[in-house]
């Protein structure tokens, strides 16, 4: 075993400290049982108890979890196309033009994409809620997905499609028996990307929304401006709790995965 | 016992499979394919070779369908398939990476192409279990394509191109990917198995041995174009040119002026202490240059000076490579030109009879070379 010197050591302890420190804090104290978030009076879960109480924090939970669902799976679809047709595609006209502009979200001021999107539902007389939001999300989602979809294809063996099609599949089918089952990680990472930004996105959700529909941060951004209640810190733990098991348990996956295909392929090898 | 050789490209009766008429290929300004004709016949196995970028990749791609020739017209029995998509082209092909679908089993790759036909399901399944028996992997059907070796991957590559029986099977540098002695075995096999499903092959390959071994006619192709068409022996034996009579094997050179001395019999000033004498179809006028070519083996290497020989040289040996069963030796002339000589090792090495800076002669007969134009 190597053995870490006393510089990795430090550099290791501050590098969590500084990024788990913060949320270690928040979990602490959503189980304190004093109303004032910064005093600590003793362990309790009554936090955890009023806020599946409250309706309003529930309906907006709701509310972004169909946002998300929705506006990651049309992002998925969108950006996943958009990938297949810029590494695919060939020179066609406008191709680098189409390149940058699908990218060009990623860079862009998330409150001017909020607020032109904004204006839009506007000028197209689009009732703002639930609709809106999704839009809005799939909007600047799509660009992460197409990010990660398209690395992966680059990396493709093209030979792949082509023995597909030389084995008389047409171009869809190709696409969807060979092409797809092989890119599904990416695509699922993909979604899950899209799931998550939309799941945590304030500015864009702010400015695309109407009175109809809240989603989960923008309540708690509008809750906090009233005072921290320990509510939220529970309800953030949750958040915090569902995330880590979810890429715990997506990473464990894949490495035992990784590691029985290796297996397996060493097995084969020494058979003959 | 009259046995009949199979040439159809010697008779006028047969039609080609395949015909490649006056077809061009450019990539931007690059010119892959230059203006190509050539015929392909049925049952043939008929391989491309040469160096990289020569274009016998393009070639083989025209031929499946992912390229389409920009000037001329490719015939498969006699009908243009330019405009023909892969997908309805019953040519298959062997990729060089095999390009077996990772995601399915062994019995679902094969099973692949007979799938997207409307062949009925039963029928599908038998003619699976025919192809996996004829690739020797009935055992390996439910195994995914990560779960077995390199040399049986090849095997369902070829079991995967052959179900759909094609009429013409492109390999991509088939067996690029096995270590040399399983390449050797398989070359064996996929020759059995060409016999035996009647099926017209055109290979593409860089190693000149496969080639060899497994082809009916071999193709050498550089920068575009076929330099010689033959069955391996005519290659081989009777190149038509330096470019070929080097590209195949091995072959020493010696470069002088033509003189006729006799019927289809010339003499080649080529520097030495004496001309070189050399029989040739092909006619030479006095003071032509020419080029001798003359493979290592044809050239007997011996202490004294062979009474009988038409050619001899004399010179000493500059190096060994002993090769075990073979040993070919580099002996430089008087005039500073190396010469190979190979002899097979019939006597164990301890016993041999020349060493390094030994003097030695060169002989060779008037046949043994084929004389060239420059």
């Amino acid at each position: 075993m190597n053995r870490l010197s006393p510089f990795n050591v430090v550099s290791l302890t501050f590098g969590f400290a500084f990024l788990y420190l913060p949320m270690l804090i928040l979990v602490i104290f959503s189980f304190n049982s004093s109303k004032l978030v910064t005093v600590w009076a003793g362990f309790s879960t009554r936090w955890y108890g009023t806020l599946f109480q409250n309706e309003a924090f529930l309906d907006a939970a709701w509310v972004t979890l169909k946002v998300a669902v929705m506006s990651s799976t049309f992002a998925t679809v969108l950006g996943t196309m958009a990938a297949y047709v810029l590494v695919r595609g060939g020179r066609f006209m406008g191709r680098t033009l189409f390149s940058g502009m699908i990218y060009a979200p990623l860079v862009m001021p998330e409150v001017i994409t909020g607020l032109s999107l904004l204006l839009l539902f506007i000028g197209i007389g689009m009732d703002r809620g639930v609709m809106t939001i999704v839009l809005a999300h799939t909007t600047f989602s799509m660009c992460y997905v197409s990010v990660v979809v398209s690395s992966r294809l680059a990396t493709f063996d093209r030979s792949l499609e082509e023995a597909a099609l030389d084995l008389g599949a047409s171009q869809f089918d190709a696409f969807r028996l060979v092409t797809l089952p092989i890119i599904a990680p990416a695509v699922i990472s993909g979604w899950l990307l899209a799931f998550t930004l939309s799941l945590d996105d304030l500015v864009i959700a702010s400015f695309a929304t109407g009175p109809s529909a809240t989603t989960l941060p923008m309540k708690i951004w509008s809750s906090v401006r009233l005072g921290v209640s320990p509510e939220i810190n529970a309800l953030s733990s949750i958040l915090i709790g569902i995330v880590s098991v979810g890429v715990i348990t997506a990473s464990l996956m894949s490495k035992r995965h990784a590691v029985r295909v290796r297996r397996e392929e060493q097995a084969a090898q020494r058979a003959t | 016992m009259a046995q009949t050789v199979f040439a159809p490209w010697d008779d006028p009766q047969q039609k080609p499979l395949i015909q490649f008429v006056g077809v061009t290929k450019r990539f931007g300004d690059f010119v892959a394919i230059d203006d190509l004709t050539q015929d392909i016949y049925e049952r043939e196995f008929f391989a491309l070779l040469g160096p990289s970028g020569c274009g016998k990749t393009t070639m083989m791609r025209m031929l499946a369908g992912f390229e389409a020739p920009t000037e001329g017209s490719i015939l498969l029995s006699g009908q243009d398939i330019a405009g023909v998509p892969p997908n309805k082209r019953a040519v298959n092909m062997m990729f060089q990476s095999y390009a077996l679908f990772p995601h399915l089993t062994v019995w679902d790759n094969i099973a692949f192409g007979l799938r997207r036909s409307d062949m009925p399901k039963d029928a599908i399944a038998a003619r699976v279990e025919e192809m996996l028996k004829l690739t020797r992997l009935s055992k390996f059907g439910r195994r995914k394509p990560h779960q077995i070796s390199g040399g049986q991957r090849q095997r369902v590559a070829l079991a995967r191109s052959l179900a759909k029986a094609p009429k013409l099977l492109l390999l991509d540098e088939p067996l690029g990917a096995l270590d040399k002695k399983l390449r050797q075995d398989t070359q064996f096999e996929l020759m059995d198995i060409q016999e035996t499903t009647g099926t017209t092959f055109v290979i593409v390959t860089h190693d000149q041995e496969e080639a060899m071994t497994v082809a009916s006619r071999v193709a050498v192709m550089d920068e575009g174009r076929i330099i010689q068409v033959a069955t391996p022996e005519k290659i081989y034996e009777a190149p038509n040119s330096v470019y070929v009579a080097d590209f195949i094997g091995d072959v020493n050179i010696l470069e002088g002026t033509a003189k006729a001395n006799g019927p289809e019999s010339y003499a080649i000033d080529w520097g030495g202490a004496e001309p070189a004498t050399a029989t040739s179809a092909r006619p030479f006028s006095d003071g032509q240059k020419a080029h001798l070519a003359i493979r290592p083996e044809k050239i007997a290497i011996s202490a004294e000076r062979p009474a009988d020989a038409a050619n001899a040289v004399q010179g000493k040996v500059l190096d060994i490579a002993y090769l075990g069963n073979l040993s070919t030796y580099h002996v430089e002339l008087p005039t500073g030109q190396v010469i190979k000589a190979q002899s097979a090792n019939t006597r164990r090495v301890s016993r041999r009879a020349y060493t390094w800076e030994d003097p030695v002669w060169l002989s060779w007969s008037a046949t043994a070379g084929v004389l060239l134009e420059s």
